[in-house]
Order: C-alpha cells, then sequence, then structure tokens
C-alpha cells in the first residue's frame, strides 16, 4: 500500500476511535463513584458466606470458580504446545553427531551474581509459597503465588547463564507441578459432585475467617493453581534456556 | 482524586510513553519491566492490591523473562546464519 493511502486509512480510523473513546468516556460514572452490584454485594456477604478474608481470591476461585478453570487451561494448553514445538526442533537437531558435546552449563558468568542467585531461590521460594498459601486473607493467591515460586528458576537461570539443574530435569518435576495442578483443579471441582453438591461448590469446611485453614475449597483450589502456574511458567523459561544451549537449532 | 494518583498517573503515562518512543528491543524491555511496576503501583494506589501484585509477577517478572529469551534465541540465529555464510 502506498504511503498515502496507509495514512488516509490511519486518519480515517483514528477520527472513528476517537469518536467511540469520547463517547465511551462520556458515559463513565464519576471517578470514585463506582456503580456495580455485584461488588457491593460481594464485599458485604463473602467473609459471611466463604469465611475469606479476601474477596478477591473467594471470587476467582468460588463464585465464578468455572472461569478460573478456564484461565487455568489456557496457561496449561499454550506451554504444552510451546514445549512439544521446542522440544521437535531440539530432537530434529540432535540426530546430528557433531552436536554430542552440547555447550557447558556455566559460560563463565561472574561468580559473585551466581552466588547471590544461587542463595535468593530459598527466600523466593518461600515468599511464593506464602502468596499462593494466604491467597484467601490477604492479596494474593494461586496466579501470583505460581508466578512467584517460578522467578525461583528465572533467576537462577539468569545469574548462572546455566541449564535447569539436572536434577529437576530427569526426574520431570516441572512437568509433575504442572499437571498435578491441572488436574487438582478438575478433581476438587468433580468431588463437589460427589459432595452431593454442582461442580465446583465449596463443599469443604469453611473454618474460622482469618485462620490459614478456612475458606474450603477456596484455599486448596488457590494452590492447586499456584502449583500449575508455577510449573508451566517454570517449564516454559526452562524450555527455553535448554534450547539457547543446544547448539544449531533451527538454522 | 489524591495528589498521590495524580502523580502515579503521570508516572504510567511518561514511562508508557518512553515504552513505545524506545528503538532498541533490550532497551525496551527494561523500560517495559519499568512501566509494569508504575502500573503495580497506580493499582495499588487505587486500592487494587491483588491486581498490582498479578500487575509485577506478570509486568515485571514473567514478560521482560520471555521477550528477553526470545531476543537471544534471534541473535543466536542470526550469529548462526552469518557463520553458514
Amino acid at each position: 500500500m502506498r504511503r498515502r493511502a496507509r495514512t488516509a486509512l490511519f486518519l480515517v480510523a483514528a477520527v472513528v476511535l476517537a469518536a467511540v473513546l469520547v463517547d465511551g468516556l462520556a458515559g463513565l460514572p464519576a471517578f470514585g463513584h463506582f456503580h456495580g452490584v455485584d461488588g457491593r454485594t460481594l464485599d458485604h456477604v463473602t467473609v459471611r458466606q466463604r469465611h475469606a478474608t479476601d474477596v478477591v481470591t473467594a471470587v476467582n476461585f468460588d463464585y465464578r470458580g468455572l472461569d478460573t478453570m478456564g484461565e487455568e487451561f489456557i496457561l496449561f494448553a499454550s506451554s504444552v504446545g510451546l514445549v512439544v514445538l521446542l522440544r521437535e526442533q531440539r530432537a530434529d537437531r540432535q540426530q546430528c553427531p557433531d552436536d554430542a558435546g552440547g555447550a557447558s552449563g556455566d559460560d563463565g558468568r561472574d561468580p559473585l551474581l551466581a552466588l547471590v542467585g544461587r542463595w535468593s531461590v530459598a527466600p523466593i521460594i518461600v515468599l511464593g509459597v506464602y502468596v499462593v498459601t494466604h491467597g484467601q486473607l490477604t492479596p494474593g493467591g494461586g496466579f501470583q503465588g505460581g508466578v512467584v515460586l517460578a522467578s525461583a528458576l528465572i533467576t537462577l537461570l539468569i545469574t548462572t547463564g546455566g541449564r535447569t539443574p539436572r536434577t529437576i530435569r530427569r526426574h520431570g518435576a516441572l512437568e509433575a507441578l504442572e499437571g498435578i495442578g491441572a488436574g487438582g483443579y478438575v478433581v476438587i471441582g468433580v468431588a463437589g459432585i460427589f459432595a452431593g453438591l454442582q461442580f465446583l461448590s465449596n463443599f469443604l469446611p469453611l473454618g474460622t475467617a482469618g485462620a490459614l485453614f478456612s475458606s474450603g475449597t477456596v484455599i486448596s483450589l488457590s494452590t492447586v493453581v499456584g502449583l500449575e502456574v508455577a510449573g508451566a511458567i517454570a517449564l516454559i523459561v526452562a524450555e527455553f534456556a535448554e534450547h539457547g544451549q543446544t547448539p544449531g537449532v533451527g538454522s | 482524586m489524591t495528589a498521590l494518583q495524580a502523580v502515579i498517573l503521570i508516572i504510567v503515562a511518561a514511562s508508557g510513553t518512553a515504552v513505545a518512543l524506545t528503538r532498541d528491543p533490550t532497551r525496551q524491555v527494561i523500560l517495559t519491566g519499568l512501566f509494569g511496576l508504575a502500573l503495580a503501583v497506580l493499582f495499588f494506589v487505587f486500592q487494587a492490591p491483588d491486581v498490582a501484585l498479578s500487575q509485577i509477577v506478570v509486568g515485571s517478572v514473567a514478560l521482560p523473562a520471555m521477550v528477553l529469551l526470545t531476543l537471544r534465541e534471534l541473535r543466536r540465529r542470526a550469529s548462526e546464519r552469518e557463520d553458514a555464510e
């Protein structure tokens, strides 16, 4: 397309977009005046109904638990797809005999940086576990905590410039984590049916509001999502890192 | 609107513009991380701590890490192509 035609197309689109935006923004409620009925209702009933003090987590894993299952499986499917693609490329390449050696794990990064990286792994994992398990009490939950957990591996890979530790790769720990997390959500959902209620209904004892083990299935679902997200993100990063170490992939 | 809210809105607008105006992808990734962090503060100031936490982990950890990994992969392929020629 010629430059003038492109500019003309952009101008038309910009004018239409500006008109729609102005119209939409003019109809918004005034700043700080929220009109949502559901939000106000949930603010009042959640602690009493679900014994969860963080309303957002209760909404995510209970009132609209089915949507969260969909979101969880979007991440699951995309990470599995990516891993399959990357591994297939690598398998093709590794049939060539001259690649047998591969690159070494530690390619001479700053040793102090590597040390700091290794030492920060445990604190990051503790923080991640905290964020996952306290989702029903304070802001946080499975999605956020899961990424924090995965960032322990990201930190390790960035600071040491190496590959995923061999013990994790050999035993398929990340794949297991992701699978258990994704499957666990459905298992807890189906368990609701066996308890005589509906799919994903909160059938577990609710406990005392504000205690760590409270809110029934909210904390359980949040925890399995934490496992799934941690596994999925860590697996994606580990596969990319592995890919970078295998010489000649995709050339 | 409080002064704090106004300040953070301006910071978000400025850092978002900076991301869009940066041409070098590596610098852009770092700026995207900072922009994500500013957004997280914005959500927190506007009383949405859950969203702020999601924004921190996705905008400052997951997204920059993936873009950086992709950039490394692209560079490696480019240098291999040069070697082959």
